[in-house]
């Protein structure tokens, strides 16, 4: 049969967001996958031009909706560093917390939809319904159950008391509970099998080649995790990056699906060592000079470039987000695959297309 | 304070990069700043085991950068993202969206640059 | 049963469980999780015949998430010229009603309002749930409206 061009996206009903790919198909095979952004471009890094590195906080949080926590962290972080401000040990730990409770939640969102991309609805509503109680946790301590918006420059905006804690853990073993219900299904289950496995196959040679960052490349063999850098009080919690070797969709799904539950266990310990004290320091001065931050978001690899000039205004601010890593090697993993795989291939970078162009 | 950044030039940088892709480095991103009316400086990053390695190249604003996508392929969407936003134009892209990987016509081309304007005296 | 009869039953199912259809503009996600979580258990207003559809010719309601910027603003409009009437729109969120935190960013347009016309404005940052299901029983009241006024022209 001869080529034909398929346009995929960017309004599309298995596509949560607007993405556009247009593929090349051979009698079914795709053989080329040519990504087109720019339906959710913002300009947001523009904005350090009229906001100052304070309000900069809550406009980074809105770089993604999903993981608005994780992106504030990383830039407080940064400037932190930059300002050399000592932030309270225990500010330290409830963002782990924080961050660990976004990583659940978002983990537990992509499953129910990769569950979805091959018409498990069941699946889908189950993992969306454990969700809910994260998004509980996340209103009852910070006011708000997506945007939580608790950085601040130099520490945390809010605290968490004892009665709060005790009723996160027990939540938490409740929704340990329930994700383990899930195992049987996702590791084992002889349908997700026959659709996952061997499906978009990455080698570890090829993801690092391609500069694929987060489950993307721990799917593939490459224990390499932004966590390791022992950010915030990532040094005092054990921790080691899950990782799955075939570097097929179900290898991908298994980093995500064993990581919920690692993060339930890091949320634990976070808490278990949280000393007590103050949750903020009052920063003085103005940032100067240039610095890189990154962090580990539910997707991978978060990195921040912050340039200030010894003014409220920055120079610049870059992110780069870990779906605009991954899309180098979606494209590459496209090629050969059957086009009614393509929703699962493209899905299984868990794609978060608002990160990516800002 | 300032990140430690390896000097490169125009005609070294593919150069450095091919190396640097010898050493099995994983290529994380380009970052561009408008320094003032005249100069664009690019920040090339890699990461080799959680260790990060800069490149700095400061180019005139009218000046064609080679481009390293043909040896690292994930370079491509960056540096589209930096022809888009700074106006820099990339020599040998393997896949060119012709500085409208994010914005269409209606929108202000290249948004990041900083102008300036000089007012020619009449002759 | 005379056709009256059934005319007026699919009448009164069309004006209580509405067919929506998602679209996201320049959404930061956080609206777009909020508008599945409605569909989800704990909210479930699928038990409502409230169905989320991907195809604007199904649908009823078009629901707006995030600001408008120069290229999504076409396929909003175009999504929205395929929909049948009577339809009704309705923008979530600070983005989509004025553009929110990104309205002075140089590729953002503004809100939804600036390319279609908007018949309920639901705010938040990012929505909450409960806030959508709100606004989508306020926006059956103009469904009900605009089918009235339809049927009124068509008699004269």
């Amino acid at each position: 049969m001869a080529k034909m061009t398929l346009p995929f996206g960017p309004q599309h009903p298995v596509l949560p967001e607007p993405i556009h790919l247009s593929l090349t198909v051979e009698d079914e095979i795709v053989t080329q996958a040519i990504p087109a952004l720019g339906y959710v471009h913002r300009g947001l890094e523009k904005l350090v031009d009229i906001r100052d590195f304070n309000q900069m906080v809550q406009i980074v949080e809105r770089v993604c909706g999903i993981c608005s926590k994780i992106h504030a962290m990383c830039y407080v972080q940064g400037l932190e560093e930059l300002m050399k401000v000592d932030v309270p040990p225990r500010a330290k730990y409830l963002r782990v917390m924080w961050s660990e409770l976004h990583r659940i939640h978002s983990h537990l969102l992509w499953l129910g939809l990769f569950a979805d991309a091959f018409g498990m609805e069941s699946l889908f509503m189950q993992c969306w319904r454990i969700r809910e109680k994260i998004m509980d946790i996340n209103e009852a301590t910070t006011g708000a159950r997506v945007i939580v918006s608790v950085n601040v420059v130099g520490g945390l905006r809010c605290d968490v008391d004892d009665t709060q804690t005790r009723w996160i853990l027990s939540e938490l073993d409740e929704v340990e509970r329930e994700v383990r219900r899930l195992e049987s299904t996702f590791v084992n289950d002889y349908t997700i099998k026959k659709r996952t496995c061997g499906i978009g196959v990455l080698s570890a040679e090829k993801a690092l080649e391609l500069g694929a960052a987060g489950p993307t490349l721990r799917g593939s063999g490459v224990a390499q995790d932004m966590r390791q850098l022992k950010y915030a009080a990532f040094d005092s919690i054990d921790f080691e990056p899950v990782t799955a070797l075939d570097g097929d969709s179900y290898s991908r799904m298994k980093v995500r699906y064993y990581e919920t539950l690692q993060s339930i266990d890091l949320v634990r310990q976070a808490i278990a060592k949280m000393p007590d004290g103050d949750i903020a320091v009052k920063v003085k001065g103005r940032p100067e000079g240039e610095i890189l931050s990154r962090v580990e978001q539910p997707r991978g690899e978060l990195f921040y470039y912050i340039k200030g000039n010894g003014t409220k205004y920055l120079d610049r601010v870059r992110i780069r987000t870990p779906t605009f890593a991954n899309i180098p090697p979606l494209a590459a993993m496209l090629p050969g695959i059957e086009l009614a795989d393509v929703p699962i291939v493209v899905l299984s970078i868990d794609p978060c297309i608002s990160c990516t162009e800002r | 304070m300032s990140i430690e950044t390896i000097p490169a030039a125009l005609d070294t940088i593919v150069g450095e990069v091919v190396k640097m892709k010898a050493q099995e480095a994983r290529f994380l991103t380009m970052t561009a700043v408008s320094l003032d009316e005249k100069t664009t400086e690019l920040l090339y990053t890699f990461d080799q085991d959680l260790v990060m390695t800069h490149y700095r190249l400061t180019v005139p604003k009218d000046t064609h950068v080679p481009s390293i996508s043909p040896v690292y392929f994930a370079a491509f969407l960056v540096e589209n993202e930096i022809c888009d936003q700074f106006g820099v134009v990339f020599d040998g892209l393997v896949l060119d969206f012709g500085g409208k990987l994010y914005l269409d016509e209606e929108a202000q081309r290249t948004p990041f640059c900083k102008f300036a304007v000089t007012r020619k005296e009449k002759a | 049963m005379p056709v009256s009869v059934i005319k007026d039953f699919i009448e009164k199912s069309r004006l209580k469980s509405p067919w929506l259809v998602h679209f996201d503009c320049g959404s930061c996600n956080g609206c777009d999780i909020e508008v599945l979580a409605c569909l989800t258990p704990l909210y479930d207003v699928e038990r409502f015949g409230i169905l989320n559809i991907g195809n604007p010719k199904h649908a009823d309601m078009l629901l707006v998430t995030g600001t408008v910027n120069h290229r999504n603003k076409k396929v909003l409009k175009n999504l929205y010229d395929q929909m049948p009437h009577p339809k009704v729109v309705l923008a979530l969120g600070a983005c989509g009603t004025s553009g929110g935190v990104f309205r002075e960013a140089y590729n953002v347009v503004g809100g939804v309002d600036k390319v279609i016309p908007v018949d309920v404005y639901v705010p938040g940052c990012a929505v909450k749930p409960e806030a959508i299901i709100d606004g989508v029983v306020t926006a059956l009241g103009r469904l009900a409206e605009k089918r009235a006024e339809a049927s009124a022209s068509a008699k004269e």
